[in-house]
């Protein structure tokens, strides 16, 4: 990441939220939770039968993650972002459930640029191929629920200056070249 | 004929499921390197330094250099003078997946039932084996540990022969803007024209398994991969979506005879972790 990254401390406040623009460069430091394609069916299902989630959504950060083992000496193995818009279908109802950023790689359906603005959440993106690197800003990894899923179970990682890219900010502004802002 | 005992297979497979995971082919890296030469943005030249400095550790460090550490596709060549003894191929081919993903700490990114996504198989098999029977008596074992991300990208098109390499840049280039960054660009793409329906996709694979940028031999099919590639820039896509640089580094193109009536056309999209290698027994 070029050296202004701006330095973040999680969980994100609405007032910094609210500062952020699509493409700025930011480094975050704190706690994220990693969820892909099977966790995240699991978690809606949870939401929609009004049961107790394994993990607190509110205020929290998904990163859509599914990392190798770690080898012996090292907290995490390689842990780069997968392709964010197959989670579209569930993004916009995590936003409405307190989640303030994902994280991910790639494109997003209109829905999910919407969700971001509606309930005052980000999509930042990570450098997608990048798994040892991003392995690198990670200091903790612990499995916190769905075990069974192996790699797609959901992880609490403790992440320190993770580089991101804002890539949808709340004002309708998008990284992607070719995408309009909202409105 | 030759006498081969079917571990030695398995002893292949695990060293190349290792090795494809940490080392980034060397061509692979220099492509990278000339497109972060010719990146016109920050945020592209960014990317593509995160990238070569990501291959360097996962190289050094032995660690994955990407987590998708692929589903594992073997193109096996075996010769006819071979007598393969102590087991079933296919068996040992998994035997040596099994044992690579384990040893190497990889990611098991296959589950049982592509409906029921509920059971990792938990060991990443099983393998997607192409088997040809070539003379001589060797065995050429490839593997190509395909990532989902890229491969979800991928695309089939039947064609009609009126559409001609024009349809076929067409179809190509609205894939690949369609995509976006989604698959990880900068892209390696493979292209089979010509066969059938499966015969397409098979090549469109197999022109995969070719050393970065080397031109097909039949220089109007060259001249087709050239100017596929100069249209799939053009769309500004660019490194991970974001613009800036190249969309793919290379088109690798591959053609067969095919029926009167048909064009088929397959597209294979490989992202930048192209993991693959070979080694002949």
């Amino acid at each position: 990441m070029p050296s202004e990254a701006r330095q973040i401390k999680l969980p994100l406040t609405a007032d910094v939220i609210a500062q952020l623009r699509a493409g700025d460069s930011v480094g975050l430091s704190g706690a994220v939770y990693t969820a892909r394609d099977a966790a995240h069916q699991r978690l809606i299902s949870a939401l929609e039968a009004g049961q107790q989630l394994p993990i607190d959504l509110d205020g929290s950060v998904i990163y859509y993650c599914g990392p190798t083992p770690a080898p012996p000496g090292r907290v995490i193995g390689a842990a780069g972002p997968t392709t964010s818009s197959r989670m579209d279908p569930f993004a916009p109802r995590l936003y409405a459930a307190g989640v303030q950023a994902t994280i991910g790689k790639g494109q997003r359906a209109l829905q999910v640029r919407q969700a971001c603005r509606e309930y005052g959440s980000l999509y930042l993106i990570a450098i997608g191929g990048a798994g040892a690197l991003l392995s690198s800003f990670i200091t903790q990894a612990e499995v916190v629920a769905y075990a069974e899923l192996g790699p797609e179970a959901i992880r609490k990682l403790t992440v320190a200056e993770f580089p991101v890219l804002v890539g949808y900010d709340i004002h309708g502004g998008s990284i992607f070249p070719g995408d309009e802002d909202l409105d | 004929m030759r006498e081969i005992q079917s571990s030695q297979i398995t002893e292949v497979i695990a060293e190349l499921c290792q090795r494809v995971n940490y080392e980034l082919p060397e061509d692979v890296v220099e492509a990278l390197r000339r497109s972060r030469e010719a990146a016109t943005s920050q945020v592209a030249r960014t990317v593509l330094d995160q990238l070569l400095e990501n291959a360097r550790l996962a190289r050094e460090e032995h660690i994955p250099y990407c987590q998708d550490t692929g589903l594992a596709v073997v193109f096996v060549e075996l010769g006819q003078d071979v007598h393969l003894v102590g087991g079933d191929i296919y068996a040992a081919i998994d035997a040596g997946v099994r044992r690579g993903y384990e040893e190497g700490y990889l990611r098991r990114s296959v589950v049982g039932d592509p409906l029921d996504r509920a059971t990792n198989t938990g060991d990443n098999t099983p393998a997607i084996v192409h088997l040809r029977m070539v003379p001589g008596e060797e065995i050429k074992l490839h593997l190509a540990a395909k990532g989902g991300g890229s491969e979800n990208m991928s695309a089939l098109w039947m064609l009609t022969p009126a559409d001609g390499a024009e349809g076929i840049i067409e179809a190509i280039v609205g894939r690949i803007q369609e995509a976006g960054g989604k698959p990880c660009p900068p892209l390696i793409l493979g292209v089979g024209i010509g066969g059938n329906f499966e015969k397409a996709a098979l090549l469109a694979k197999e022109a995969l398994l070719r050393p970065l940028g080397q031109p097909n031999d039949d220089p109007q099919l060259a001249e087709l991969e050239q100017r596929i590639l100069e249209a799939v820039n053009a769309t500004g896509v660019g490194p991970m979506g974001l613009g800036g640089g190249a969309t793919a580094l290379a088109v690798h193109l591959l053609s067969y005879p095919c029926h009167l009536a048909s064009l088929p056309v397959a597209l294979n999209v490989q992202c930048h972790a192209a993991r693959h290698r070979s080694v002949t027994i």
